[in-house]
């Protein structure tokens, strides 16, 4: 890192104002805010790219200094004087940070605001953008901690983007299924299940009434189940449930692997075999998955993303990621699925949080809305819209609550809330679509669905046995614990 | 069997009384309403037949309503769909659909398999109504 522990490059208890050119650079260290890394009265461009950070100045750095050190290190700075600089234009290619506002109820921490020229980044790559915003800063010992809390892209950088190989229109299209979200399940257990096996709880789950079955992230190709023989198996389950319901049905097939010709080679095997949709997980990295979005548009094969990992940077809330920059990124990148957090089950998931997950996920105009952690408006561009995956611990007598917090665009997916079904897999899976019918048709007849939630499933499960023995099951599971990343605004419990 | 597209179908057979509830849902939200029939329940049919053009100045569920039974009067014994459709920037699609008619009977698909080499198998989903042509097929062709 470029900053020494050396007293003289401490930094200054206020704020100076930049220096003119002849004081900039002379030789030696000098506090970024004067290198005019510090700009308040900056006006910012309509193709600038915006962040928001969280930072946690180390004690006696001023927020304006703390803020054009994390400007600086995400731009051109080092930290001495390079008289190199003079050969640029180089207040053109230097970042601005322009607003520090205090957070609420914290004496320690501000919101820095800092804008970037779209020249800093190559066209179309979240690796470069990743590795200028998120690079080099986040290990500055200057600051305690930091956390990039939200962006906003220029529409001019976001066409620069493929965006979702297909988007929720045509996926909705392709599969020829609108008005209700969509359904689907995780195989269990996740480890251990033979080809054949495997392949027996994706044909019960699409036959009984999901849409999808899911592979689990960490399913990729182990001595227990290979690949190729998962895939083969998957393929005849979903094939028979077509053929028994009538219905399109798809089972993600993840194609994570070490290597990318790995992830092509089975990628082409999944199309090869008709499957509506593949899978990948975030581990596989940026680039890999804008190959993927490449390759998955190219080939008319649905993308879904596994968020597997992001956990590790997204829910502390003084330092790391927020889950909201993940989910624009991935936008950017392509992918047609991303899980986004149930609210009511088992993971991680204020409601407005997870309610500026969606909107950013979903949403073609974002408006500011501190509430659910929406520091900057976000204007799509008409880029196709990211399906929200909803996933862990949920399950068919939560229906009311999920339709409630996460809408129509979404795919709900009931793991052990499909496969723990008392009398088997297939009803574990009409339990779960019954109980959606139900619940999107009382909203449409304008009853107050969120109230009258239990009575209405009560009344579908008097005509549906396999509804009626999972609410006996699991009616009364919830899982209460506070949220730890909520936006500073509001915190506003989970109704259970 | 029972086919399962559409948003409702694994409810009870929605009653007139019903549809006009789902109708004016769509209405209040200024969707069009459109009516479609076929006699080929492939999943991958997309294109059913339309009942006239979409109703897109017709305001009143009861309208919808009667159009829906206009429609079931001419084709007894096919499938019959109302949809709703938004035009908003960004959407432009579909926004429900759901059945409100079936044939008396549903013979369902036979699912063909090709073997192929390296254990590979080609699948082709085949319904059983679709060997007689169209317009003979259901309780037209049964009796």
């Amino acid at each position: 890192m470029t900053v020494t522990d050396d007293p003289k490059t401490e930094a200054p208890k206020t704020v100076k104002k930049k220096r003119d050119d002849a004081e900039r650079f002379k030789s030696g260290v000098i506090p970024y805010a004067e290198m005019g890394y510090w700009e308040p009265d900056y006006e910012i461009k309509v193709t600038d790219v915006l962040c928001a950070f969280r930072i946690t100045p180390q004690p006696g750095v001023p927020p304006e200094e703390a803020g054009a050190a994390v400007a600086g290190e995400s731009s051109t700075a080092t930290w001495t004087v390079v008289w190199t600089d003079r050969l640029t234009t180089h207040t053109h290619y230097q970042a601005k940070c322009y607003k520090v506002d205090p957070v609420n109820g914290r004496d320690d921490q501000w919101i820095a605001y800092i804008a970037y020229d779209i020249d800093l980044f190559e066209e179309g790559s979240i690796a470069n953008l990743t590795s200028s915003i998120i690079g080099n800063v986040f290990g500055f010992k200057a600051l305690k901690a930091l956390r990039l809390e939200d962006m906003r892209i220029p529409v001019a950088y976001t066409k620069t983007f493929q965006g979702p190989a297909h988007g929720i229109v045509v996926e909705r299209e392709y599969l020829g299924k609108f008005g209700r979200p969509l359904l689907g399940a995780t195989t269990k257990p996740k480890l251990g299940l033979s080809a054949r096996n495997y392949g027996r709880v994706v044909y019960e789950a699409c036959r009984g009434g999901l849409d999808f079955t899911k592979d689990d992230e960490n399913i990729n190709s182990q001595p227990f189940m290979r690949w190729r023989d998962r895939f083969l198996y998957s393929m005849e389950g979903v094939n028979r449930a077509q053929a028994e319901t009538g219905e399109v049905k798809g089972h993600y097939l993840n194609v994570t692997a070490a290597t990318m010709e790995e992830m092509y080679e089975r990628a082409e095997f999944a199309k090869a075999l008709g499957s509506v949709i593949i899978m990948i997980d975030l581990t596989v990295g940026y680039t890999a998955i804008q190959s993927m979005a490449k390759w998955a548009r190219a080939n008319g094969v649905l993308l879904h993303l596994h968020r597997a990992g992001h956990g590790t940077y997204t829910r502390q809330k003084d330092h790391g990621v927020s889950f909201r920059v993940i989910a624009k990124w991935m936008r950017l990148a392509g992918v047609d699925h991303i899980h986004a957090g149930t609210v009511v089950g088992k993971l991680e998931g204020d409601p407005m949080a997870t309610a500026g997950f969606y909107d950013t996920l979903r949403k073609d105009q974002v408006e500011v809305d501190l509430s659910k952690g929406l520091f900057f408006e976000q204007d799509w561009g008409r880029m196709g819209a990211c399906m929200p995956v909803a996933s862990g611990g949920i399950h068919a007598g939560q229906m009311h609550q999920l339709l409630h917090y996460l809408g129509e665009d979404v795919i709900l997916q009931f793991g052990g809330g499909t496969i723990g079904h008392p009398m088997g897999i297939a009803a574990g899976a009409e339990a779960n679509r019954v109980a959606l019918e139900a619940m999107v048709k009382a909203r449409n007849e304008g009853r107050d669905y969120m109230k009258e939630g239990r009575d209405i499933l009560k009344l579908a499960a008097k005509s549906n046995a396999a509804l009626d023995a999972a609410l006996d099951l699991w009616g009364d599971i919830t899982f209460d614990y506070t949220s730890t990343d909520v936006p500073d605004v509001v915190a506003t419990p989970t109704q259970s | 069997m029972r086919i399962t597209q559409g948003q409702f179908s694994y409810l009870p057979e929605l009653t007139d009384e019903e549809i006009s509830a789902q109708v004016q849902y769509a209405l209040d939200r200024e969707w069009p309403l459109s009516i479609e029939y076929t006699d080929d329940p492939h999943p991958r049919n997309t294109y059913w037949e339309m009942h006239d053009l979409p109703m897109f100045d017709l305001k009143d569920a009861a309208g919808v309503v009667k159009e829906i039974n206009e429609a079931r009067k001419q084709h007894p014994e096919h499938y019959i769909r109302v949809n709703a459709y938004d035009a908003t920037l960004s959407r432009q699609t579909v926004a429900m659909s759901y059945i409100v008619q079936r044939p008396s009977e549903e013979p369902g698909f036979r699912l063909e398999r090709t073997e192929d080499s390296n254990r590979q198998i080609r699948y082709t989903t085949h319904a059983y109504v679709t060997d007689v042509p169209t317009g003979q097929r259901y309780k037209q062709n049964q009796q």
